[in-house]
């Protein structure tokens, strides 16, 4: 009834291709942003307590957690490449961070965080080089070779943690304008603000990659490179530039979790191959080769947990709290399963199927 | 590409010269010479196992022949990857489909366009500007494509949802999107019901009159082969066993004698 293209029409090619053709996709996107910029930090500064709680427990993590996922959906949803070393992509971002803003303390941290991305992306691609010859689970291990050696790095290199007796970053306090962006004073309205901003933009960022030729061309590397070198696509390029921006995202999204995340410091233990899994996973739940299914795999592996422990808390039942952490967990893995069966493609697919079904309402076809 | 322009129709365009190709012991291709000249239509066939996609394979570069040479507008080749076949304005469609499954006909067919599309990857970033009006620019190639092959109703649609037929329409739509100066189709009726392999033909016509294309062209069907081809080569066990116009090869005797059998 109100999710209907009719009377929309496109004159344009420009039109046709944009990313979002339908009238109320934008304005849905558009109220999204409205609600992430402004409803959120509003709703912070009404209720300080809570906000702040909402911001540096739910919504910080799930922006840096849906990052992450997006650059892994590149690599592995867009171009067909598994990888388990998400982690220590991750890890890389932060501690290039870590270096370059002791070493350069005057410049910006902003654009440390996003320079980082750059070294995470350098290791990428010399890891990635096993690309062009192995595949399927085969490269997932030679990812996990990348994975134990670059943590090994993080633990046995003390150059990199600037030889702190704890082994772990501190995150000294950098400013913008006089306002603390990391470190203790740093408020979590600010760091949110830092951290939207980043996100929105590398999303917008990915979303015209993957709409154009280098989106196409990774496409078709996945599903089917044969062909693809027909079109006179390149595999090796096409598969290490996917390595690169993929990289590019998880070392940004590393760098984001120790500064503005944890806003005080982080232990290497962070980047270990859990963080690689917990990642995949998202991507496999939130759906293959879809943006927006990173945000729910990261929404629903991320924040569903942090939820349901809340509504324990909230319902009063008389459980102890390690009960309650238990079924959580049991919870969590109950509802994973769900949704995989109900939907193997993941939420995105849900999603489509969703918007589908609106589109024709109240009719069945 | 310009040396395949400067070459007139009827001149020949590829030649396969003497080209051998064997896997460890089985031999694949023995001795095979044939040419191709522009703007023709030239069949391939031969029965089961004859070597007729072995040869197609080496025309655009997955196989490397063990001997011979193949010359393609002029200039001999060595070892070349099927990148560079590309780039010389080789296009080929699969005997399976190979499309890309998870993406829609109109994705196909633009990825078709890759090679002609060259802006950088800054631009690629943001979509804005030069990157946008280039892709403005090819989606109105691929639409004519997609008018003249009548596909414009699933142009959204993901093609591994499509109907056979339609899919292997698809990937000629894909392989006419590299503006090809040399087209393979490798059995691109196989499995058709009678009307697709109508409108199919008519398509292969279509193209090589409309846009000038030559043509190489496998196929089992005989009564099509003969009816749309200029020329014909036929293999048997690896070796040509006949060359010649559809009259000539449908007189010859070892050709009859390959597809019918000798009595012993």
């Amino acid at each position: 009834m109100f999710y209907r293209e009719t009377g929309q029409y496109k004159t344009s090619y420009a039109a046709d291709m944009a990313v979002f053709p339908i009238l109320q996709d934008r304005i849905g996107v558009g109220l999204m942003l409205l609600v992430a910029a402004v409803g959120i930090p509003l709703f912070a500064t009404l209720f300080p307590a809570t906000g702040n709680f909402f911001l540096q427990v739910i919504m910080i993590p799930f922006l840096i957690f849906a990052l992450a996922a997006i650059g892994l959906n590149i690599l592995t949803g867009y171009t067909g490449l598994i990888s388990l070393g998400t982690g220590a992509f991750m890890g890389v971002g932060a501690f290039a961070c870590y270096k370059l803003t002791t070493i350069f303390p005057g410049v910006n941290i902003i654009v440390w965080i996003l320079a980082s991305g750059f070294f995470s992306c350098a290791v990428g691609v010399v890891f990635g080089l096993p690309s062009l010859r192995i595949k399927g689970f085969y490269l997932a291990v030679a990812t996990l070779a990348a994975q134990f050696f670059l943590q090994w790095c993080f633990v046995r290199v003390p150059w990199l943690f600037n030889y702190n007796a704890s082994g772990a970053i501190e995150v000294p306090e950098r400013t913008l304008f006089g306002v603390a962006l990391t470190g203790a004073n740093a408020t979590a309205m600010t760091r949110y603000f830092v951290v939207l901003a980043i996100v929105v933009g590398l999303t917008w960022i990915a979303s015209n990659l993957i709409h154009g030729r280098i989106g196409r061309s990774w496409m078709a590397v996945r599903d089917m490179d044969i062909a693809a070198q027909l079109m006179g696509i390149k595999l090796l390029p096409a598969k290490l530039l996917a390595f690169a921006v993929s990289s590019f995202y998880c070392g940004v999204a590393g760098a984001m979790m120790v500064f503005f995340w944890y806003a005080t410091g982080a232990e290497p233990e962070v980047f270990s191959i859990r963080q690689s899994f917990f990642i995949l996973s998202m991507i496999i739940i939130g759906g293959l080769g879809s943006l927006i299914g990173s945000y729910f795999g990261a929404a629903l592996i991320y924040i569903m947990p942090i939820l349901l422990g809340w509504l324990a808390d909230v319902s009063g039942l008389p459980i102890g709290a390690a009960t309650i952490e238990h079924l959580r967990v049991m919870l969590t893995g109950v509802l994973i399963i769900f949704f995989l069966i109900v939907e193997p493609h993941g939420l995105a697919r849900l999603w489509q199927i969703g918007k589908q079904k609106l589109r024709i309402w109240p009719f069945p076809y | 590409m310009s040396g395949a322009d400067a070459i007139k129709p009827g001149e020949t365009l590829l030649s396969v010269d003497n080209v051998s190709l064997a896997f460890g012991g089985v031999r694949a291709i023995t001795e095979v010479s044939f040419d191709i000249r522009k703007s023709e239509i030239r069949a391939i066939i031969g029965p089961n196992g004859a070597g007729k996609t072995s040869m197609l394979n080496v025309i655009n570069g997955f196989y490397h022949p063990n001997e011979g040479r193949i010359s393609f507008a002029g200039a001999t080749r060595a070892r070349m990857k099927p990148y560079e076949a590309a780039t010389q304005g080789i296009a080929r469609t699969f005997q399976n489909v190979a499309l890309f499954k998870g993406m829609t006909t109109l994705d196909n067919i633009m990825a078709g366009r890759t090679l002609k599309m060259n802006r950088g990857f800054f631009w690629q970033l943001l979509r804005q500007g030069p990157a946008l009006a280039e892709e403005i620019e090819h989606r109105k190639f691929c639409e004519e494509i997609i008018d003249f092959l009548e596909i414009e109703a699933i142009r959204k649609t993901p093609v591994g949802k499509l109907p056979y037929g339609l899919q292997k329409r698809v990937e000629l739509g894909r392989a006419l999107a590299m503006e090809p100066t040399l087209l393979l189709l490798d059995e691109p009726m196989a499995g058709m019901n009678l009307e697709e392999k109508e409108d199919m033909s008519r398509f292969i016509i279509d193209v090589n009159q409309h846009y000038g294309t030559t043509i190489a062209l496998i196929e089992h069907d005989m009564g099509v082969v003969m009816d749309l081809s200029d020329r014909i080569v036929v293999l048997e066990y690896g070796r040509k066993i006949a060359d010649g116009t559809p009259a000539e090869v449908k007189a010859d005797q070892k050709v009859i004698d390959a597809y019918l059998g000798v009595s012993h």
